[in-house]
């Protein structure tokens, strides 16, 4: 799968109270709803500017905190394709990929990826292109590469 | 090569002998908790193709984080959840004001040495306190467990903390584990296992090293775990749900590394806004005006941090222009903290007691603050926009602090009122 979208590039530790605040995590809203409180305490302009199939890139720690998985399911629902960062949190990264949405943690990526930019990632082999640089990542498992092609855990045990 | 405490219960857990770090395996854990997003989880359950819960007794739910409900949107998802809990027959259900799930899961007897469990709530890591492995998971992830009963795990590198001697009078595990977190970072554990050892361990209370597990995640951690000794024994006596049996790690483990602190150097000290490593010497920000104080939550609401607080407060007022709101970690806390004078002693001070939950750190439904606002805090996280207001800003600290703070009106180092 090739992945090719706008690059919005954040810092270190941005953590799920400030992706997806608190307030409405409790709230079951639509997935509309959801992707316009996506990034709201960090860039307040995140909902307005971002595009179907655009990428975020972030530095360490990316998704710190709460184990709210709308943190994944917002971003998603705003139209992100994938996340590079230099590390994810733990539960973060876990729901991302369990929400179909890609996370692939990447030192040399996260840092050398301009705002801005347009950035291409060939999810099977396991490289992301940006300008005339390539940087490989491990493709992931099979049973990882499967959930995500069904979109998610859950749909995911449906055809299971 | 031995095994870490981590690697015997996931190995024991998924049927294996041993396993090796980054191994992903399969395991069936003892118990799944989950709180008020049982409701949003029920909608994903439903969504598979299972009639009901695989395990009705491996599943925990506690209503805790918006209770009493606010809206009418909240008091819908309590009874959604009061009817999914009655449909497949969970016995384990703690309906609102029995306190907050991390507590209730702990004093209940669930909470045991050489268990596995996973939640949906991050700071599930608390019961690494009783020496098991805990971990905070995806609500969709609660979904597959309660329909297959297993999930998958990565078997994590574990750091070793050992800490050594007293900690000095005013200080509490609260300084401790703020310290730890601001020398390693908000990632300096990310998806690795914490053990922690030595005397002054050895020598804590079950609160405060519930303190240190619950607060591990704030550095990344996968478990935050402690060896279980005889107080837990003595804790667990007549309380725990089944039988166990304690791990403890092999003298030859592998370990990523070995971090040593002595316990007579920690001070008093704050996580400054908006990280929780952001962490300094309470007497660098000392003096900055405080409008409200926290002092409850699953990090430090149970009775020792009611006691320090009034240790503090017994005698004094509140400062005019600050608020002081008290959220005890459950119902029996709130009834020992009442029946030994501690709360009047708080509410003579002039705190406001709010029911045992969640209460306001997580800024979903009470206790918001307004705009430029600066709130110190006993909760465990200090993110912009935590407690419902990007534009306020929250401390980290101890019930000494939290409570000094309250009197003084300002930022106060504690132990100039013991």
């Amino acid at each position: 799968m090739i992945i090719e979208g706008k690059v919005h590039k954040y810092g270190d530790d941005i953590n799920t109270d400030v992706i997806y605040p608190g307030k409405y995590t409790y709230q079951q809203l639509t997935e509309d709803e959801m992707a316009s409180h996506a990034l709201e305490d960090l860039d307040c302009e995140f909902a307005r500017k971002v595009k179907q199939g655009d990428i975020i890139v972030a530095g360490k720690n990316f998704g710190c905190g709460s184990s709210r998985e709308q943190a994944a399911a917002c971003l998603k629902y705003a139209g992100i394709s994938a996340i590079i960062a230099d590390s994810f949190s733990r539960i973060f990264f876990r729901n991302a990929i369990n929400f179909g949405l890609l996370a692939i943690a990447n030192s040399e990526a996260a840092k050398s990826i301009e705002n801005g930019s347009i950035v291409k990632i060939d999810r099977d082999n396991g490289i992301i292109e940006f300008d005339d640089k390539k940087f490989k990542f491990s493709p992931y498992p099979p049973l990882v590469q499967s959930i995500l092609d069904d979109g998610g855990l859950i749909p995911h045990l449906q055809q299971a | 090569m031995g095994q870490t405490i981590a690697q015997k219960i996931l190995a024991n857990h998924s049927g294996n002998e041993t396993v090796k770090i980054g191994q992903i395996v399969t395991v069936i854990p003892d118990y799944v908790l989950s709180h008020d997003n049982t409701a949003a989880i029920s909608k994903k359950f439903a969504r598979l193709s299972v009639d009901k819960v695989k395990n009705p007794q491996q599943s925990v739910i506690v209503l805790d984080h918006t209770v009493p409900p606010s809206t009418a949107q909240y008091a819908n998802n309590h009874k959604q959840i009061r009817e999914f809990v009655e449909l497949n027959n969970i016995e384990h259900f703690y309906d609102i004001g029995r306190g907050i799930c991390h507590q209730v899961f702990s004093e209940e007897g669930f909470a045991l040495p050489g268990t596995l469990v996973l939640g949906a709530d991050s700071h599930t890591t608390t019961y690494g306190a009783f020496g098991a492995a805990s971990a905070g998971i995806g609500r969709s992830e609660v979904a597959a467990v309660w329909a297959t009963g297993e999930m998958w795990l990565m078997v994590p590198q574990s750091i070793k903390i050992i800490i050594s001697n007293t900690l000095p009078k005013g200080v509490s595990s609260k300084d401790l584990i703020l310290t730890i977190i601001g020398d390693i970072g908000a990632d300096g554990a990310l998806y690795k296992s914490l053990e922690f050892y030595g005397d002054t361990i050895d020598n804590m209370t079950i609160a405060s090293r519930m303190v240190l597990s619950n607060m591990a995640v704030e550095a990344g951690a996968k478990f935050g775990i402690i060896p279980p000794d005889n107080k837990t024994d003595e804790y667990l006596e007549n309380r725990a749900k089944k039988r166990y049996i304690s791990i403890f790690a092999d003298d030859d483990a592998e370990y990523e590394k070995v971090l040593e602190y002595n316990a007579e150097n920690i001070v008093p000290v704050v996580a400054a806004p908006h990280t929780v490593d952001n962490v300094v010497p309470v007497k660098d920000v000392a003096g900055k005006k405080v409008n409200q104080v926290l002092i409850g939550s699953c990090t430090n609401g149970r009775a020792e941090d009611f006691r320090m607080a009034a240790e503090i407060l017994d005698g004094r007022k509140i400062a005019k222009g600050t608020r002081l709101l008290l959220f005890p970690a459950s119902s029996k806390i709130l009834m020992e903290i009442l029946l030994d004078g501690t709360v009047e002693k708080l509410l003579s001070a002039g705190a406001i007691l709010m029911n045992p939950g969640c209460g306001p750190c997580l800024g979903a439904h009470e206790g918001v603050l307004a705009d430029d606002e600066v709130c110190i805090s006993t909760t465990n996280r200090n993110f912009k926009g935590r407690m419902g207001n990007p534009k306020s800003f929250v401390y980290l600290a101890s019930p000494y602090t939290a409570a000094a703070s309250a009197s003084a009106g300002k930022i106060t180092d504690p132990r100039e009122f013991l």
